[in-house]
């Protein structure tokens, strides 16, 4: 049927009625599907005012989001308000208690002028030709505000368009609760993150400190347990290890030798080769280190059970408990073979520290013996990419002196070492060149 | 989003005369597009603005909103909003909401653009 089908303005009357009620409800109903769908805010914020506008044919508008921390409401959408409408604006309390009295229910401006927020930007509200103002209210908040201009047909607001209004109000106030949800929910991962991040932070700190606590005793090893931590860290990084476990390898080796805090300083420091009860007090700091560490409650796993075998050997012949291969947990081979290096690598009381190619002789010759193959072939492989500036870090130099790492025939050495030990096993061979 | 292409095809200007057509655009936010190449063209002199409703079924609400920002643009530019080809149901829908009472309905398409009907307009 069409409209000039009509003869009685009765009958035309409700055809209009019809048609208004069709296309407000595919309003509302757009709106609703609008809300529901995880298109971005701002998206959302933005449709959500055409359908409104375009439902009742209002010529301008805008919605502003609450923050209940500044008490101001921010513009996120608005249409043919131009420059003089603010992006922000200010409610004061009395304002606060008005809008939540009146929940979703629209506000007549030129009616309002009582609120002080209607005084302030009276002027704004009159040059933009605002007629209502709807608080957006949900669950007792108000979480923003519709501003809403006059009708293109020039009537005023009938209470059925207050109603449809409200209606689209709750549509438009439930997607900036969830809004403010979402971001709440964001703030509070963010503060747990930097929370977790500052507990880490301390972590690490108190390992460290631990670590030149340890140091200190031994005046001939000082740095010995930050460096083994490095040595491990190195070893971790060449094995394909993720951050944190990398990180849990390096406090491993910062912490193994813990229990030598109950060792007495004169043993540590002997400046000659220590005796057979001597050697059976020292040799106890692999277990004491367990005690200590077990009951603390580690980000990383094995930290304790590092200190604890860090001694043992693959051949079953190391201590405390003379553990064959399987049974030693991977991170104290690790641990291992780096405190075994640092130990040839640094001068002792009793003996200078030794030639790198003597050094690599030695732990290629206790690979399989003393050390995992796969543990001493990647740090082999670590210190050769440093040496060849395949990798730009320069730890080993740093550890070790620029002088000791750069000997003539370290880098030949070591390509040779790395193929003959992979000769022996299903390693890579790397290429001579 | 509406292309480049797709845009030029949709909005045509010669002298003081320009031609939206208005099609399915109107209907999705993308229709902020055509909005806004309207308001270009507004800027630029325009002063006849003819939204073609020819190949537009329907008019929801989100197209009623995009056409009361080009009506309120053109108000403030002085230009003149017509549209032509309106379906009948889309006329009845206007004429409720009261947008008819800012701009020209023209039941007729508009002759082509030519050097005689931009003079005349």
């Amino acid at each position: 049927m069409k409209i000039q089908d009509f003869k009685s303005p009765n009958l035309k009357r409700l055809s209009e009625d019809k048609s208004k009620l069709i296309h407000t409800f595919g309003a509302l109903a757009e709106l609703g599907q609008e809300v529901a769908n995880k298109n971005s805010f701002q998206e959302t914020i933005r449709t959500s005012l055409h359908l409104l506008l375009g439902a009742l044919a209002i010529m301008r508008g805008g919605v502003a989001r609450f923050s209940r921390f500044e008490h101001e409401l921010y513009m996120v959408a608005a249409r043919g308000l131009g420059d003089d409408f603010p992006l922000s604006l200010t409610l004061c309390y009395e304002d606060e208690r008005q809008f939540l009295a009146n929940g979703l229910y629209p506000m007549e401006a030129a009616q309002a002028t009582v609120l002080p927020f209607f005084q302030i930007y009276g002027h704004s509200i009159e040059k933009t030709k605002i007629e209502l103002a709807v608080p957006l209210v949900i669950s007792d908040e108000i979480v923003g505000t519709l501003f809403l201009g006059e009708k293109a047909s020039g009537e005023h607001y009938s209470s059925y368009d207050k109603e449809i209004i409200s209606a689209m109000g709750r549509h438009i106030a439930v997607a900036i609760a969830q809004r403010n949800m979402l971001a709440e929910l964001e703030r509070r991962a963010d503060e747990n993150r930097k929370l977790y991040d500052d507990l880490r932070m301390t972590y690490k700190d108190t390992v460290k400190a631990f670590a030149a606590a340890i140091d200190c005793k031994d005046k001939y090893t000082e740095g010995h347990s930050v460096r083994v931590g490095k040595y491990t860290e190195i070893i971790g990084e060449e094995l394909g290890w993720g951050t944190d476990e990398i990180e849990g390898a390096a406090v491993a080796g910062y912490l193994h030798d813990v229990g030598k805090l109950t060792v007495e300083r004169k043993i540590i420091n002997a400046p000659y080769r220590i005796n057979a009860k001597e050697s059976a007090e020292l040799n106890r700091h692999p277990s004491v280190g367990y005690e200590i560490l077990s009951p603390i409650h580690h980000p990383y796993a094995d930290v304790p059970l590092a200190a604890k075998y860090h001694h043992e050997r693959l051949d079953g012949n190391g201590y405390p408990d003379g553990l064959y291969d399987r049974e030693i947990p991977f991170i104290a081979k690790m641990v291992n073979l780096a405190d075994s290096f640092d130990a040839m690598t640094t001068d002792r009381p009793y003996k200078r520290r030794r030639p790198a190619h003597e050094v690599f002789e030695d732990l290629q010759r206790n690979s399989g013996k003393q050390f995992a193959p796969e543990i001493v072939n990647a740090f082999f492989r670590g210190m050769l990419k440093e040496l060849t500036g395949e990798s730009k870090e320069r730890r080993f130099r740093r550890l070790l002196g620029r002088e000791y790492m750069e000997a003539d025939g370290i880098v030949p050495m070591l390509k040779q070492t790395l193929n003959q030990m992979s000769a022996t096993s299903s390693l890579t061979f790397i290429s001579m060149d | 989003m509406i292309s480049q292409t797709e845009l030029e095809s949709a909005v045509k200007a010669e002298g003081e005369t320009a031609v939206v057509y208005a099609g399915d655009y109107l209907n999705k936010i993308t229709g902020e597009q055509i909005e806004r190449e309207c308001k270009r063209r507004l800027s630029d002199g325009c002063k006849k603005l003819i939204v073609n409703f020819s190949q537009t079924e329907i008019v929801n609400s989100i197209g009623v909103s995009i056409l009361l920002g080009v009506i309120d643009s053109a108000s403030n530019t002085g230009a003149r909003v017509v549209f032509t080809d309106v379906k009948d149901e889309t006329a009845e829908l206007f004429d409720m909401l009261g947008l008819t009472r800012h701009v020209t309905l023209e039941k007729n398409k508009p002759a082509p653009l030519t050097a005689e009907t931009l003079s005349a307009g």
